[in-house]
Order: structure tokens, then sequence, then C-alpha cells
């Protein structure tokens, strides 16, 4: 390691900096000179619009890719990360974006994978791993997470808390976390924030990326805003609309939209009596016109609910009507047929098709409509792939090219732009503003409105108190699999949400 | 909530843990046994006896081969993968055999471990080929496969040389299922490579090749390692080949290359990679060599016999995959 000649080194110089750093990906310029330091002892957040630049900027600190021009020094030193092993050498540990668990193995061997516990004739020693595995999570005060398990069986949720307890046992010197806390609901974030206020007290740099503005107030000492893969400064001091309108470029008045008037409208959905694993006894009537929220911690039976309402997940009782007759839905075909469409959580394996293009992927959806004698009419597919593109920003050099080049956010709102092209009346949304930036999550709110000033009916769980308090004109909160509290507007807040969630429930950690 | 309801309830799940990560294996065993019951019953129709030492000695020689090559293969369908050429490579090491291996013991032992080596060496091809060539491990292994069949005529044109009488009767003895013991041994590879860093990385690799990147695994190493592993089992079952046959021929192993793919789907593997278990396709090698001995004994025209046998593979394909959702859903 070579000291850098001009810099101050030692304990006065910046814990991680890096300087003039730029990476293209074909034509895109995902960063472009952007430099960003941050010190020893503090909790450091890097924020701006989805595509700004922040997931590169942590993977090229992480050592998971090369940057094209510029430099990364640690403690004043540059040194060359060129792999995620070089900067763990350093002491650099990242919980990168899009997560990095392997879904067949056990979340054990996650946990301590290559530093698994050797046996005799130095073979891993599994259940000494299981144990170890079993130990680390009981010390960090994570329950309901089986270290015997598989990871695929686990909640997003769960896989980010796994994610983040393997580079947190690494004792990290500096820490990076790409929006750590996206799927995570308020307990865990908690928990989370616990653990980063312990690094930084023990001396340790933290950087960590979010689009939830109340999170980076709560726990970050100073803020880097970063707009067209460059940075725009960095803050000790700075408020929501002042660093809105740096991220955007433009002024966002009011976040939240108005509730548009709700009439005595007939049902559109009801559920009566709906079972299933993880869900019991719930009813539900949601009407035209409407915005009925569901909140509650993560893993109380949301998801079942969406998933069997779209008749990807089974049920096992109860009965469901749309425009008050009773139907069948036993797979999303139906759903789909029915005018019911679903936006699910996990973009990377519930909906897009990651290799496949952004016209595509867009346009899935409607391709019946689209195609003629099962052609697919090209032309059309552009124009209203196009339009969608425009209206919700998307941030993509071209329709033609695949989903995967996107940024996280962007990939999101590809899959919400596919449903809106739909044309469907039940608009069934579980989570899609996670991992979307302000600007987008204001227009996603004013889309949202938009649909149920039409009379199309909304059902939206979030795992954002604030926003069903301000969005729903009902809120459902679900603890257990059932309903055990109604809210109804006006006058709910994200505080009432989370006390009707947290009384007497269990969490994953705690 | 009692302590020994506690620790019954978490043995119960760990049981039902296993079984759910493990169905492939589960019901590959259990294809077995049935495999066995029915070849038994047939048997007894045909012969009023049931089977003894001898048929369980041959049953365990004529698989050996099977087992070898199915393994190798396992270790390519981990990564997600298919090795085409393991009949290739079979071909080649069963006709060098033939001609080189001569009746001295530092012959024997000698040419075993070279065209080991041989067949090593030719996995690795592919698995360059594959990892750093960056290309479909079909395509590169479909045209290695007639390379290595082109190889294999080279070095015996005619069908003949000869394999030393010592030679066969150690790998297969005909009087005692000795070869039992190198079933084992094959389960043993199996055992530690799942518990070794090398295993840890073409499992990564199945899983998802960008994640187990992200976890500092060399894929590029993993993926050649596999195809080298299955190179060198292939030259293995090729010898265990001509040690059956007593002599050359290049081009017995030909058949092998779908019968391995068959004897890892009877297993349980999953194709699409990162899942099972090698000891399943042990089993599933043992399944495949019993549907031929039942089908034998139930007096089925031997025209008809792939068309069966191919029926036995779908039907178990299916059945495997249906109860194995099943379980799984249970167990969520
Ligand atoms: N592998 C890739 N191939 C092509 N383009 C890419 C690739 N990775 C990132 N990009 C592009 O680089 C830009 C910056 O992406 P990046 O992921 O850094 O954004 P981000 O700030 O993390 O956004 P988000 O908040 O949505 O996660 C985006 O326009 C994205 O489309
Ligand atoms: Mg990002």
């Amino acid at each position: 390691m070579s000291e850098g000649p001009a810099t101050a080194s030692g304990p006065t110089a910046p814990a991680i900096e890096g300087i003039k750093l730029s990476r293209a990906f074909g034509g895109v310029q995902a960063l472009a000179g952007a430099s960003f330091s941050a010190r020893r002892g503090e909790v450091h957040a890097l924020v701006g619009e989805n595509g700004a630049g922040k997931s590169t900027l942590i993977k090229i600190l992480g050592g998971r890719l090369r940057a094209d021009a510029g430099e990364v020094r640690l403690a004043g030193g540059t040194v060359e990360l060129d792999s995620p092993d070089a900067a763990h050498r350093h002491g650099v540990w990242t919980v990168f974006q899009e997560l990095t668990l392997l879904p067949w193995m056990t979340v054990a061997e996650n946990l301590l994978i290559r530093r698994e516990p050797r046996g005799a004739f130095r073979l891993i020693d599994r259940a000494r791993m299981a144990k170890e595995a079993d130990a680390v999570l009981a010390g960090l005060g994570i329950h309901n997470i089986d270290p015997r398990g598989l990871v695929e069986d686990l909640s997003l949720a769960q896989q980010q808390i796994v994610e983040i307890v393997r580079v947190i046992v690494q004792d990290p010197d500096i820490l990076l976390l790409d929006e750590p806390t996206s799927s995570l609901g308020e307990n865990e974030v908690e928990w989370l924030f616990g653990l980063i206020r312990d690094l930084s007290s023990r001396n340790k740099c933290i950087i960590f990326t979010s689009h939830r503005w109340k999170e980076i107030t709560d726990v970050a000492d100073r803020i880097t805003i970063f707009r067209n893969g460059g940075e725009l400064g960095t803050f000790t001091e700075i408020d929501e609309n002042r660093a809105v309108t740096l991220m955007t470029g433009q002024q966002v008045d009011a976040l939240y939209p108005e509730r548009p008037a709700l009439e005595a409208a007939r049902p559109l959905l009801e559920a009566r009596a709906l079972n299933g694993p993880g869900v019991s006894g719930v009813s539900l009537t949601l009407r035209r016109g409407e915005i009925l929220g569901v909140g509650g911690l993560a893993g109380h039976g949301h998801r079942e609910l969406f998933f069997s309402l779209f008749g990807a997940a089974p049920t096992t009782g109860g009965e469901i009507l749309v425009n008050e007759s009773k139907v069948r839905i036993s797979n999303p075909h139906d759903a789909i047929g029915l005018g019911i469409a679903l936006v699910p959580e996990d973009r990377k394996t519930e909906g897009l098709i990651l290799p496949m293009s952004v016209g595509t992927n867009l346009t899935l959806a409607i391709l019946p409509q689209l195609s003629a004698l099962g052609v697919i009419r090209g032309g059309h597919e552009g124009r209203a792939a196009l339009n969608m593109v425009g209206k919700l920003k998307i941030r993509t050099p071209g329709l033609r090219n695949p989903v995967h080049q996107l940024s996280g956010g962007n990939q999101q709102k590809v899959l919400l732009a596919r449903w809106l092209l739909a044309d469907s009346h039940i608009v069934l949304l579980y989570d899609v503003t996670r991992g979307v930036d302000v600007a987008t999550k204001h227009e996603i709110y004013e889309l949202m409105t938009s649909l149920a000033r039409e009379g199309r009916a909304v059902l939206f769980y979030s795992s954002d108190a604030e926003e069903l308090a301000h969005l729903s004109h009902r809120v459902l909160v679900m603890r257990e699999g059932r309903i055990a509290a109604e809210l109804a507007a006006p006058g709910i807040t994200a505080e009432d949400i989370v006390s009707a969630a947290v009384r007497e429930a269990t969490s994953i950690v705690g | 909530m009692s302590a020994e309801a506690a620790i019954e309830r978490r043995r119960t799940r760990r049981l039902t843990h296993f079984l759910a990560q493990n169905v492939g294996l589960v019901l590959a065993l259990a294809m077995l046994v049935m495999a066995v019951v029915l070849y038994g019953a047939a048997y007894w129709i045909e012969q009023t006896a049931l089977p003894g030492m001898f048929e369980l000695t041959s049953t365990v020689n004529n698989t050996m081969a099977l087992v070898l090559c199915g393994m190798g293969q396992a270790f390519v369908v981990v990564t997600r993968g298919l090795d085409l050429s393991v009949g290739g490579v079979m071909d080649l090491a069963n006709a060098l055999a033939a001609v080189h291996i001569k009746d001295s013991v530092g012959s024997m032992v000698g040419w075993s471990l070279a065209i080991l080596a041989i067949g090593a060496l030719l996995g690795l091809v592919n698995g360059l080929l594959v990892a750093v060539g960056r290309l479909q491990p079909i395509l590169v292994t479909l045209a290695t496969l007639s390379i290595y069949q082109g190889l294999a005529i080279r070095v015996l044109p005619q069908p003949g040389g000869s394999i030393p009488p010592v030679y066969s009767s150690v790998l297969v003895n005909p009087n005692w299922p000795t070869a039992l013991v190198y079933v084992l041994v094959v389960a043993l590879i199996w055992y530690a490579f799942r518990r070794s860093s090398l295993g840890v990385s073409i499992f990564a690799l199945g899983n998802d090749e960008q994640a187990a990147r992200a976890n500092g695994i060399d894929t590029v190493r993993a993926q050649i390692a596999a195809f080298t592993l299955s190179g060198l089992m292939s030259a293995a079952a090729g010898l265990f080949l001509a040690a059956t046959a007593t002599a050359g021929d290049a081009t017995t192993g030909n058949g092998f290359t779908l019968s391995s793919i068959v004897a890892v789907v009877l297993g349980g593997m999953n194709l699409f990679g990162g899942r099972g278990s090698g000891v399943g396709v042990i089993a599933g090698a043992f399944v495949t060599t019993m549907i031929v001995n039942i089908l034998f004994f139930s007096n089925i025209d031997p025209l008809y016999q792939s068309f069966y046998e191919g029926l036995f593979l779908v039907i178990a394909v299916v059945l495997g995959a249906l109860i194995s959702r099943l379980m799984r859903r249970r167990s969520r």
C-alpha cells in the first residue's frame, strides 16, 4: 500500500475516500468524477434519485466494480480494491442493494460461507456450523430465523437481516449499506440502527443509502447528496425540502397528494373469512375509488393475503367476490382476467425478466392486446411503453436495453408501469415504493390517487407507516395473519398504525 | 411450553427441514427400494427363487461404470451445466486401457493413473472452454464428445486389445460383490466434496453465479474444477468398463452420456443447478440398471426396451416433481 504523497494520513485523514471516480456502462455515465469521503466514528448517508450513482459508488468502494478513472483511499493511502476480498482485507464490508445470498443453501451456510468451522480431515463440520450460526443470530437478538432453513424460504426482510448479520459479524472498520432498510419493518429498522450506533460509538465508519428521509435524519451525522453521477455537497444540517430540491433539481411542494373524495360506491373486491397459510379469517371490502391501506410488521401475513387475492398463493377457506359476485381465483391468469393486478415487492424473482428488454418487460401484461394473430406489433408496443417511461420518469438508455442494467429504483418503476399499462380495475400494490426516490414516490402517489379518481380500487401494503397514514381512506393493520385493527381517515397517524401493529406482536428481531 | 416439548419441536423441525431440503435424495432412495422389490418379484415369478449373491455381484459390477460417470456428471450438473463428453472420455479411457495395460503391476498401476490423468485433462479442456472461453457447456461438450470419440477410434480402430485377468478381477470380481467397496468410496468422495471448499464453491456457482462472485468465490475456477472432476470420474468409469469386458472397444462408452444424465435425474438432482445429492445419483444409477433387469425378467421384447425405459423415466420424473412440490409446500 502506498501513501498518497500530498494527502494527510494517520488519524486526521478520512477513513475512506473516493476521488474523482468515473464509471460508464455502455453509453450511460453512472459516475462522472464523483468525490466522496467519510470519517471514522460517523454515520454518513448517501442520498439521491434513482440512478444517481449511489450503488455504483458503493460497489466501487466495496471492491465489486472497477472505476474507469479516479482512486479510492483508505486512511489517506491509495488502495487497489479489485475484489470484495481485497476490500475485506482492508476491513471494508458491504451489504449490496441486490442481495447476494445463495437461495438453496441454508442460513448457516450463507452466514459462514468461506469461514466454515472445520472438523476431522479439514472437512466442514455442519453440526458446529449450525450451532455457531445459532449463537450469532441469538447474540444479535434475532429470533424466528432458523439457521437450518433454506434462504429461499425466508421472507425478503429476513433475507435482508441475514445479509446484514453476516457482514456485522466481521466487525467491519468501514461498513457500506446500500438501501438496507428498504424491505425492513419499523422494528427491524430500529434493530439495525442500534447496531449502527454501536459501531459508530466504537469509532467505525458507516455509510448507508436510503430513500426514507426520516431514517436519514434519525441516524446520519452527515449527508452527501448525489445527482447525475456527481456529488452536490455534504451537509451536517439540511432540511428535507432543500435536500429534495438538490436531489431532483426541482421543487416538490407536497409529497402526499390530497386524498380523492370517497363516495358511497359499490364494493369492487371483497374477501370473506379468507384462510390460507399465514392468513386467518381475513375479511375486507374494497370499494370503487377507494385506497385501502394494509399495514403491520413484516411477516404478519400481508404478503400471503396479497398473493392469495392474486391467485399466486393457496387459500384453504373463505371466498372472494369481484363486483359482488363470487369468483374463483386459482392462479394469476384468473386474477388478470378479472381485472386484478399485483405489483410485488421482490422485483428480482417475482416480477421482472431481468435479461429481457425494458420494452418487453413493460408490455408483458398487455401482449394479447398488442398482438395481431399472435404476432406482436412492434410499433404499438413501443408507443405504449415509451409513454410510461415518460410518465414515471424511468431512467433508461432505451427500450431495448435489458432491465438488469437499470438502477434498483428504476427497475421497480418498470414493474409498476407494466401493471398501469394493463388497465386493471383492482390494483394490488405490495410495497411498491420500496427503494424508490422521493420524486418518484411523489409520482407514484399521484398515480395512486388518480387511479382512485378514475374509479379504480387500490389495495396497498407498505412498510412505511407514514405513507399509509397519508394516502389511505382506511388502514387495516394485520397481526399474526388477522386484521387486528381498522383505522379510518381523517386522523390516521403513523404512530397509531405502528402501535396497533406491535401490540403483543412477535417480530424477527427483539 | 416445557423444555422437553421445545426440544421435541426442534427435533421434528430438523427432520422436516432435512426431508424438505433433500427431497430428491429421499425420493431416489425410495425409488431404489421399489425397484429392488419389483426386481425380486419379477425374478421370483420367472425363477421361483429369490435373487442371491450372483445377482447382487453382477448388478453391482454392471452398475459401477454408471455410478462413476453419473457422479462425474453430477459435479457439472450442480454448476448448472451438462457434460455431453462423458461417453467420449469413457471410450478413450477404455481404448487406452485395452491397448496399453500389460500384465505387470507397474504397467497396471502406471497406466491406470495415466489414464485417469488423461481423463482429468480432457475434462480440464472442457472446463477451460466453458469457463474462460465463456461458451455454452452443451455446445462445448457436444464438440469435444466427437473429438474424444475420434481419438478413441485412432487408439483402437477395431475392438480388441486385452485386459490382464488380474486387473479385471481386482476391479470387478465375478464371484463377490467387492465392487460395493468402490460404491462406498464414491459415496465418501461425495461426502467429502460436499464438506470441502471446492464443494461450497461449486454449489454456490450453481445457486447464483453473481451472488457467488459477490461472496468472493472464484466461479471460473469452480467451473473448471467441476468439468475436470467429471473427466476424471468418466475415465475411471472407462477403466471399469474395460475391466468388465476384459477387452477394449472404442465405442462402448457412447451410450453413457445419456445414461449418466438419466442417473442424475433419477437421483433427484436439479438440472438447474445448485441442488441435489451425489448419494441420490448413486441410487439413480442402480435404479437405471434395475429397470433394465426388471424388463429382462418381464420378457419384454428387447426391441421395445428403450420405449419402456423412457416410460419409466418420465413417470419417475413427473412423480418426483409432484411429491417434492408437495413436501416443500408443507415444510414452509
Ligand atoms: N451493470 C449496468 N449496466 C448498465 N447500466 C448500469 C449498470 N449498473 C448501473 N447502471 C446505470 O448506471 C446509473 C446509476 O445506477 P446506480 O445503480 O448507481 O443508481 P442508484 O443511485 O443506486 O439508484 P437507486 O436509488 O435506484 O438504487 C443508472 O442509470 C443505471 O441504469
Ligand atoms: Mg442503488
